[in-house]
């Protein structure tokens, strides 16, 4: 890597910062979560970590991550295609809309999606009789994670979108390709690997969302609660090595799920 | 370097050591102006007291000015008890805590040696200022008819509360419904924890404090009835102008909360604000500050006070956490820590 660069100097002050940044920012508080999970004895962080409710918790946060990751790269990825696509009056204003996520608290978003989607709510009002119930079940979870996640797919896709030369797509069409044969065989493997970034990322911040899933999944115990809120339970108790226990749990398999994807990403 | 280069490096060298010396200047003025006349006193409290504090510290700034002279500038800040209890012992330097619950305080003298285990003693009424209970809000006519503790167990109702888990308003809760169980049955604990059980069966909704519980019953509409602070309840029943959407039901009784305050030794005595902390909470107990309190819908400890508000405040049996769980560390372990009667509600199996 250095030897392809020689022509911009800099290669080891910058590898310096980089190191010196992710270290104050990353590594060292992270292995403080080591450090106070050692403090356990091995029975206890087996106890911890492996007990039924926190179990219940891991799949639910996991599950509903993995739905909402997954709702985003499908839908994200229409956005994305009509921003990127087409012209419209009102467009600009579209895409400061998916800009929003990042933008307002969690909890305010926590707020206003139960408010929206409660049984009295104004689009819950109508899926209650339709026997659909959002607010304090899991699929609330999967709304509030989804509504994080969003800009995550949308960001990633949108300038790759930009990018494609629609030259390609009408020499596709020359070369006799259906409508259908060039979205799946010219536009999308260029896509996917923005897609499963987009998707790894979305992921990974509804993994840890904590301050609007609160508010709209109702907390009960072993059906709605989520593992953040597991760790916080614990630091209520003062029990900060059981709340890292519970972190670390979740870091790793996130870890290895992140594995998973850079290995699929890059076939 | 040509000469241009350099003239204008030094130019730009000097412009920047100009705009550092103005930097330090400014800096140093403010530090000046905190360090010349007000004393700043940092007051950590929980949820509910936001208003009263507000009124407490116009109050006693004018008080304290006119007895030393001193100007005195009080920072608040709210949050759920337990959380405000974490922060304080992680660092955050209050002068003063005034804290939902002593067991959050005691965390402080024991974890954080910050100040002595006796706090307690150090005010009149064991530090308690005003206390409170737990009352029920329902919906305007009341229509699923719930007067006493036992109809919150009936089929059909929805009871929101908080997690005690999460928080320390939900413990004096859980308690309050602890403590009625125990007295009606004349101290049967297997009655009281199948009352309990049964209670939180019927809540469809565990917020993680009590603001959150607010939010869900009076904004969203979910359930029949919320186990509130009576000082919450009074002002949502009371709130002038507008007609009130919700009742405030007395149980036949309750828990008597005790919301302590403290100086914090420790920070007080590293800011040099030791006089000023404790004169601040010697207010809480003068006429003026028991009266303010009351105003916010908080009983009084002073007798006095107290009769002149009797209106104000419904008559009910009032028990102490003392008497239905022995004591707030007693009743920590055997009812909120993990794997304890709490847990056990909703994973039976468990220890």
């Amino acid at each position: 890597m250095s030897g392809r660069n020689r022509h911009m100097p800099g290669f080891r002050l910058t590898l310096g910062f980089t190191i010196f940044y992710l270290l104050t920012l990353v590594l060292v508080p992270l292995s403080g979560l080591v450090f106070k999970t050692a403090t356990l004895s091995w029975a206890r962080f087996w106890e911890v970590i492996a007990s039924e409710r926190a179990i219940a918790a891991y799949r639910l946060s996991f599950g509903a991550s993995l739905g909402a990751a997954l709702l985003n790269v499908v839908f994200g990825f229409l956005v994305a295609w009509v921003l990127a696509r087409y012209t419209f009056p009102g467009r600009r204003i579209v895409d400061a809309i998916v800009d929003l996520p990042f933008a307002l608290p969690t909890a305010v978003a926590g707020i206003a999606l139960t408010y929206v989607y409660s049984k009295h709510g104004w689009i819950g009002q109508y899926l209650e009789p339709m026997g659909i119930e959002v607010a304090f079940r899991p699929l609330g979870v999967v709304v509030a994670l989804a509504f994080v996640g969003l800009p995550f797919v949308v960001r990633t896709v949108q300038p790759v979108l930009l990018d494609l030369d629609p030259e390609v797509e009408e020499a596709a069409a020359c070369l006799g390709a259906g409508r259908w044969q060039t979205f799946r065989r010219v536009i999308l493997p260029r896509v996917v690997p923005a897609l499963v970034t987009g998707f790894a990322l979305a992921f990974a911040r509804a993994l840890g969302e904590y301050g609007s899933v609160v508010f709209i999944s109702g907390n009960m115990p072993m059906r709605t609660e989520i593992a953040p809120l597991l760790i916080v339970g614990r630091l209520e108790q003062f029990d900060y090595a059981g709340a890292t226990a519970i972190a670390l749990a979740m870091l790793v398999v996130s870890l290895k799920r992140r594995a998973g994807v850079d290995a699929s990403s890059h076939r | 370097m040509n000469e241009r280069a350099q003239h204008l490096t030094t130019h730009s060298l000097r412009r920047l050591a100009r705009s550092l010396a103005g930097a330090l200047w400014l800096g140093a003025l403010l530090s000046c102006d905190g360090a010349s006349g007000a004393i700043v006193l940092k007051n950590v409290s929980y949820d509910p007291t936001r208003e009263l504090y507000t009124e407490v510290n116009a109050a006693f700034s004018e008080h304290y000015h006119a007895q030393t002279g001193h100007t005195v500038e009080i920072l608040q800040s709210h949050g759920g008890s337990g959380k405000q209890a974490r922060a304080v012992l992680d660092g955050l330097d209050a002068d003063i805590v005034t804290l939902g619950c002593a067991q959050d305080i005691d965390v402080l003298a024991e974890r954080g040696q910050l100040l002595p285990a006796r706090w307690a003693e150090r005010l009149p009424h064991r530090s308690v200022p005003f206390t409170s209970t737990i009352v029920f809000l329902v919906r305007r006519g009341n229509p699923k008819r719930i007067h006493r503790w036992s109809d919150l167990a009936r089929p059909g109702v929805e009871v929101i509360a908080p997690n005690p888990k999460t928080s320390g308003g939900a413990r004096w809760v859980y308690l309050a419904a602890w403590g009625h169980a125990l007295r009606s049955s004349h101290g049967d604990e297997a009655h009281a924890r199948a009352f309990v059980a049964d209670l939180y069966r019927h809540v469809p909704v565990l917020d993680s404090g009590a603001r959150g519980s607010t939010t869900t019953f009076a904004r969203n509409g979910i359930g029949d009835v919320l186990l509130a602070w009576e000082n919450e309840a009074l002002l949502s029943s009371r709130r002038r102008g507008t007609r009130a959407d919700f009742e405030m039901v007395v149980p036949e009784d309750s828990i008597l909360a005790e919301p302590p305050v403290a100086v914090v030794d420790t920070y007080a005595r590293r800011h040099g604000t030791e006089h000023a902390a404790r004169s601040y909470l010697e207010f809480l107990f003068t006429e003026q500050g028991q009266a303010i309190g009351a105003k916010h819908y908080f009983r009084p400890t002073s007798e006095s006070v107290r009769a002149r508000h009797r209106s104000l405040f419904a008559e009910l049996t009032l028990f102490t956490i003392d008497e239905v769980a022995g004591s707030w560390a007693a009743a920590q372990a055997k009812h909120f820590d993990e794997g304890g009667l709490f847990d056990r509600i909703y994973q039976p199996g468990a220890r």
